[in-house]
């Protein structure tokens, strides 16, 4: 029996959220920036169809915004990943297997399922548009590559009705169809490789299918061999269900204003800490070092610039947001220099590790491990029943002078009793 | 599980695996230490334990596709739903005639009842003050969803 992976990929996600709660920006065109209302993260198809690129700094657009009346969002996180955890609910009951790749699209193994999988599609897209208010298209291959390929198909090509199932094309109809789009399109296939590949010839996504594995793979990489495998219906890449434990948790954010005095990136770098802490704990995981940089301005080249960085190892590893944030402070204090504008403060926890895995040693001092787990978990269970950063460190700081600019931000519709929408009666 | 994690902090713990080198053997005495600690009279109740009533379980048929929404208004008080009151809407809910929906009028969202006329559907309040909002044939009505519950503060 073939296989059949389906992507299953939600349509310009960030403005969709936006919209569905605010249905006076349907037919608009709307952007939503990143953190510090920075650069355009994700776009309608009216901002599409003015030829406006993703991640462009806002500032550069603000001509063109005005001309057209674009409306830009700040990122609403919140919403965002409630409507997706709601999407990817629904899909769950689709597949035996599902791998969340992202927090917008999801793979399917529809291997198996004896239906016409392109009619069950069109059920999901329906069922998804129905009930979360998300459009999304789907791509259905034999692969996850070819799988991804025919999303790409479904989104640009408008006849096709949001789904593309190139299991059903036959051998010559599938070449054609590659032969059609430029390599830079695969999936894993960077804009330097895409360069590189072009140089050898290589300029459709069917030249890529046809060329040398063995020489690809000398020549770049084994991930590339496995691609063209790919292209060629062997599925190489399987689906992951549970999404691995990161080896690496990293919080950085630009500063809302630039920062020159050491008590506000303390206060940051605590945060940063914090959050990043939880995220560790979360995943039942522990660190055993912390790196914490900070950075000025590159764009502002006639200002005086630094920017270091420094890992700290734990001498035990640990999930406890006070003995990383403890780490971190000695960084800070030892890569901080005054006199200059800091822009980007961020921490990395590394060497990390599962929880019920760590060693005992011989001078481990259980009593306050435990202590440690028990108030941990506690701020943790305030922390999700009372709204995220109801308990904190003090260090953190109440008024936060450095916090993120976000003036376009949309209430968290879904996830605060103060924000609901409002239906006038 | 007291009385063990006692012992267990007074213990070293590089002693404890000593001690209790078969992991799995550690973990069975654990229980049987555990099974043995409550004395006294079994409580009657024991096999009838159920998990308390949630309002979640009764209000939210599809978790999915419910979202609450704020009223703004005292056009619907004639069934009930009052200004500041808490509506639960469900987008899976097909809307037929009768049905209380929100609906998108010009960009915002508005609640009323959904009424199937001869001549088409038209938006009806609960209140003789507001007229009915008729739905132009080139007019696109637009339901967001369908309330299925509404919470009112007494």
């Amino acid at each position: 029996m073939p296989r059949a992976i389906a992507l299953v990929d939600c349509n310009n996600f960030y403005v969709s959220c936006e919209r569905l709660f605010q249905p006076k920006l349907e037919g608009k065109p709307v952007v939503v920036l990143s953190n510090n209302d920075g650069c355009v993260v994700s776009r309608s198809q009216e901002v599409k169809d003015l030829g406006i690129k993703m991640a462009v700094p806002w500032y550069q657009l603000k001509d063109i915004a005005k001309r057209h009346g674009i409306i830009p969002r700040s990122s609403n996180y919140s919403l965002y990943a409630d409507l997706s955890n709601r999407v990817m609910s629904l899909l769950s009951g689709y597949a035996p297997q599902q791998e969340v790749y992202s927090i917008d699209e999801c793979f399917l193994e529809l291997t198996g399922i004896h239906t016409v999988h392109a009619e069950l599609a069109q059920t999901m897209r329906q069922q998804i548009k129905r009930h979360v208010g998300i459009p999304v298209c789907v791509g259905i291959g034999a692969t996850k590559t070819l799988a991804k390929l025919a999303n790409h198909v479904a989104k640009k090509d408008p006849r096709r009705d949001g789904v593309c199932d190139l299991n059903t094309y036959n051998p010559s109809e599938l070449d054609a169809l590659l032969a059609y789009f430029p390599v830079g399109e695969v999936w894993g296939v960077g804009r330097r490789s895409t360069a590189r590949l072009q140089a050898l010839g290589i300029d459709t996504v069917l030249d890529l299918k046809r060329a040398s594995p063995k020489r690809i793979r000398d020549e770049f990489s084994v991930v590339l061999e496995r691609t063209i495998a790919e292209l060629n219906g062997i599925a190489c890449l399987e689906l992951d269900e549970l999404m691995p434990a990161k080896q690496q948790i990293i919080c950085s954010r630009s500063f809302g204003n630039l920062v020159g005095n050491l008590p506000d990136l303390e206060q940051a770098v605590i945060a940063y800490t914090t959050r990043a802490a939880e995220k560790l704990r979360n995943q039942h995981s522990i660190a055993g070092g912390i790196q914490v940089y900070i950075r000025t301005n590159p764009h502002k080249e006639r200002d005086p610039q630094h920017q270091e960085a420094m890992l700290l190892p734990l001498h035990e590893a640990t999930d406890d947001t006070r003995l990383l944030c403890h780490a971190a402070l000695q960084g800070l204090r030892r890569i901080y220099r005054s006199g200059y504008a800091y822009q980007k403060a961020g921490v990395i926890l590394t060497a990390i590790t599962p929880r019920a895995t760590r060693p005992r040693t011989l001078f481990d001092d259980v009593e306050s491990q435990q202590r440690s787990h028990a108030l941990m978990t506690t701020m943790d269970a305030i922390n999700r029943r009372m709204g995220s950063g109801s308990l904190k460190l003090l260090g953190e700081g109440t008024q936060k002078s450095w916090a993120m600019r976000r003036e376009n931000v949309s209430p968290r519709y879904t996830t605060e009793w103060q924000e609901l929408a409002v239906a006038t009666a | 599980m007291p009385s063990l994690s006692h012992s267990r902090r007074s213990m070293p713990s590089s002693l404890l695996s000593l001690t209790y080198p078969n992991k799995e053997l550690f973990h069975r005495q654990y229980a049987l230490l555990r099974g043995a600690v409550p004395a006294g009279f079994p409580s009657p109740a024991d096999d009838y334990i159920e998990g308390r009533l949630s309002l979640d379980d009764h209000l939210v048929q599809h978790k999915e596709s419910t979202f609450f929404m704020r009223v703004a208004g005292d056009s619907m008080r004639g069934l009930g739903i009052f200004d500041g009151d808490l509506l639960v809407v469900d987008r899976a809910m097909p809307a037929t005639h009768g049905s209380v929906v929100i609906a998108v009028v010009d960009g915002e969202f508005t609640v009323k009842q959904l009424i199937d006329t001869a001549r088409g559907q038209l938006l009806r309040a609960a209140h003789p003050d507001y007229p009915d909002v008729h739905i132009r044939p080139e007019q696109d009505l637009s339901i967001w969803g369908v309330v299925q519950w509404n919470v009112h503060k007494v």
